[in-house]
């Protein structure tokens, strides 16, 4: 029995000393599980309450796995006598070392119940960490969640209490964040978005022409994205909440493509024939007012990306030295370098949301067209990849957490939408229907 | 045979009874003769008058198209004075066939006047209109913009992640400008709209950029053998309209193209 998990901390080990191995990219995000060891069995409600459990503890379970900060103490070795509130700690009932020795050898333990009260269901959450001596310094969270009386409720609870559990850890719960995507479900590609966990899909463009390449402004308040609607491909903005179209002024050109803001919202980068020629990287104001031509080459330059953190700094993409590769410069246009080492074909930098690294597709190692994912130190430009050859996999995006990252693979046949944690691991699968790509987490 | 069994027997009988008939009569020859029988009287001879009659009066062909010629044929009998015929042929002999070319159908009329009366007949020949020509070979029917857009142009073909103008492109878009000027020609304010586009292979976003640069590229080709610039719009599609979607050189070479369609 105790060598079960040993075993698996030794793989787990070894593991990320390939993962170090490959490159330095010291990545806190590549460490999954290195938050510790966590147990969370199933809570129980009283009367009503206990309708909606399933619900609860599927939620509390997948929102705590999903995060990849934690080990999940299998539920098979939890012991018998489970705590439902912090009074059951007393002499004669459950022992915090039940907990934190063999063979559950958890540090952590989330636990609690729920009930019906003046028509709301309550949840008692606690999170101890049962590595402690005493009891007095083992609580963590003790608190309580108000949702209402169905599933939906239940979800609520769970995700609020899986966000306070991650914030203990300086982790940022994703419950709530939406990723906005391109499908094809309906014949033509449309802009889609659905819940961070593939629920609720829904579109948001009906332009039935291509629309496609979306981004989201800092504030989450709204959609960009290029449409052929009026024919050739131009940049339209549109409100999440009113669904309303803002005013963009497209410059009188065979394309204009590929907005992306600046941190303030009130500047954006996007790409352009606006000076004829080559498509080159344009500055304006968030209207389109205020042209700037910042990248001067004969090649075509797009996807340009400013640093979320600094705003300083546009990864771009560029076939100034041959196929397609990866480029930085100053929010001015001076400075360019490249980022990618020439091999291969590089395109979708996305910057994560610290401004340290940049999610990308790349041909490396493969045949043009097999794009993997990888991520890019973009100090050191050490970079490590995180997708191997399965399918063609593209159009990165960073999730608000900066441990998670959307993707969309073909490796089922066709272009599906995915998650996985900033090192590779929990890859899940979130869209099924028609082709879907270009994904953007959003908060 | 009648001859041989004409028997010598009874020739003989005959022979002998004529002899005998010669002798008996030179016994007469004493008796007076008898005055001859007055001779007969005989009245002078009324000339015998026949009445003019048609014997034959026909056309042949009766039907004629228009244009061919018919034979009329004729007879005519008995004492005449005059023979004529209807329709501007006027006098003709007794008999005989004189060719006609009426113009519609026409009931021809041979009149024959003698000292005995007069008779006529008709005759007709019907004059049939000739099937009317074939209808004239109809002009080529006026082709659409877009139908002499797919019919003449071709598309330009690209190199992988290049712009630049091949000599295949250089051989098709310097029939295309030809073909384009044709066009304006034929439509004063046509306008067409090259599309670019791009195999799957490289990244939707770049692939929008080279796609553009790729249906610039064709046009300033066009332009440079006298197309007229204005009449020609670019747009790129990247790679989001392929024409071929298998994943192989054949069919990504189709699809890094710049291709012709109507404008607007």
């Amino acid at each position: 029995m105790t060598k079960k998990p040993f075993a698996i901390a030794i793989v787990g080990a070894a593991a990320t000393l390939v993962l170090l191995a490959q490159s330095n990219v010291i990545i806190d995000i590549s460490k999954a599980g290195g938050k510790g060891t966590i147990a969370i069995p199933d809570f129980r409600g009283t009367g009503d309450a206990q309708r909606f459990m399933g619900t609860f503890n599927q939620t509390l379970w997948s929102e705590i796995d999903q995060s990849g900060a934690f080990k999940m103490a299998p539920k098979t070795f939890y012991p018998l006598q489970v705590p439902q509130t912090a009074q059951d700690f007393k002499p004669g009932g459950p022992k915090l070392v039940d907990w934190s020795g063999p063979p559950v050898n958890a540090t952590y333990l989330a636990f609690g119940y729920t009930a019906v009260k003046d028509n709301q269901l309550v949840l008692f959450g606690w999170l101890y960490n049962v590595s402690e001596n005493n009891l007095a310094s083992a609580q963590l969270i003790g608190k309580v969640y108000f949702g209402t009386v169905d599933d939906a409720g239940a979800k609520k609870v769970a995700q609020d209490f899986a966000a306070d559990i991650l914030k203990q850890f300086n982790l940022v719960s994703l419950a709530g964040s939406k990723i906005i995507f391109v499908s094809q479900r309906t014949g033509t590609k449309e802009i889609w978005m659905m819940d961070y966990d593939g629920s609720n899909q829904r579109d948001l463009t009906r332009y039935h022409s291509i629309t496609t390449m979306p981004s989201v402004s800092p504030d989450g308040a709204n959609v960009a994205y290029t449409s052929f609607a009026h024919g050739r491909p131009e940049i339209m903005i549109q409100s999440l909440e009113t669904g309303r179209h803002l005013v963009f002024y497209n410059q009188s050109a065979s394309m204009n493509a590929q907005l992306s803001y600046f941190p303030d919202g009130k500047s954006v980068v996007f790409s352009s024939t606006a000076s004829g020629g080559y498509a080159q990287i344009y500055k304006s104001n968030a209207n389109g007012s205020g042209l700037q031509r910042i990248s001067n080459a004969r090649a075509v330059e797009v996807e340009p990306k400013v640093n979320p953190r600094t705003g300083s700094e546009i990864v771009f993409v560029s076939g100034r030295s041959g196929p397609q590769q990866l480029y930085i410069m100053n929010a001015d246009g001076a400075n360019v370098q490249r980022l990618t080492d020439g091999t291969g074909e590089a395109s979708n930098p996305c910057w994560s949301p610290d401004g340290r690294f940049i999610a990308f597709a790349w041909t490396r190692g493969f045949e043009p067209g097999n794009f993997n994912i990888f991520i890019m130190d973009v100090a050191s430009r050490e970079y490590t990849q995180l997708t191997h050859g399965v399918g063609r996999n593209e159009n990165p995006t960073w999730a608000p957490d900066g441990r998670h990252i959307v993707f969309c693979s073909r490796r089922g046949g066709g272009f599906q939408i995915f998650t996985m944690l900033a090192d590779g691991t929990q890859v899940k699968q979130l869209t099924t229907q028609g082709q879907n790509t270009m994904p953007v987490w959003t908060k | 045979m009648m001859i041989r069994n004409f028997s010598a027997s009874k020739f003989t009988v005959i022979v002998a009874a004529l002899s005998l008939t010669i002798f008996a009569a030179g016994c007469k020859k004493k008796a007076p003769a008898p005055p001859p029988p007055p001779p007969p009287r005989t009245e002078a001879p009324r000339p015998v008058v026949s009445k003019p009659l048609v014997t034959q009066f026909e056309a042949e062909p009766s039907t004629i198209e228009k244009g061919q010629a018919s034979t009329l044929r004729w007879a005519v009998s008995g004492e005449t004075s005059s023979i004529t015929i209807s329709n501007g042929i006027g006098s003709v002999p007794a008999s005989g066939s004189r060719q006609v070319y009426p113009s519609n159908t026409t009931t021809y009329e041979l009149t024959a006047s003698g000292p005995g009366g007069t008779d006529s007949r008709t005759a007709t020949v019907t004059v049939t209109n000739p099937p009317p020509p074939p209808p004239p070979q109809p002009p080529p029917p006026n082709r659409t913009l877009a139908q002499m857009l797919s019919e003449d142009v071709q598309d330009a073909l690209f190199d992988y992640d290049k712009s630049d103008i091949r000599d295949d492109a250089r051989a098709a878009l310097t029939r295309d400008a030809g073909a384009l000027k044709a066009i304006f020609q034929q439509f004063p304010s046509g306008t067409v709209l090259i599309e670019g586009h791009c195999d799957e292979r490289g990244s939707a976003e770049y692939n929008l950029g080279l796609g553009d640069r790729r249906s610039t590229a064709a046009k300033e080709f066009l332009v440079q053998l006298g197309v007229p610039a204005d009449r020609l719009k670019t747009v790129s599609y990247g790679k989001e309209r392929p024409v071929c979607t298998d994943s192989n050189e054949a069919c990504w070479q189709k699809n890094r193209r710049a291709h012709f369609t109507p404008g607007q």
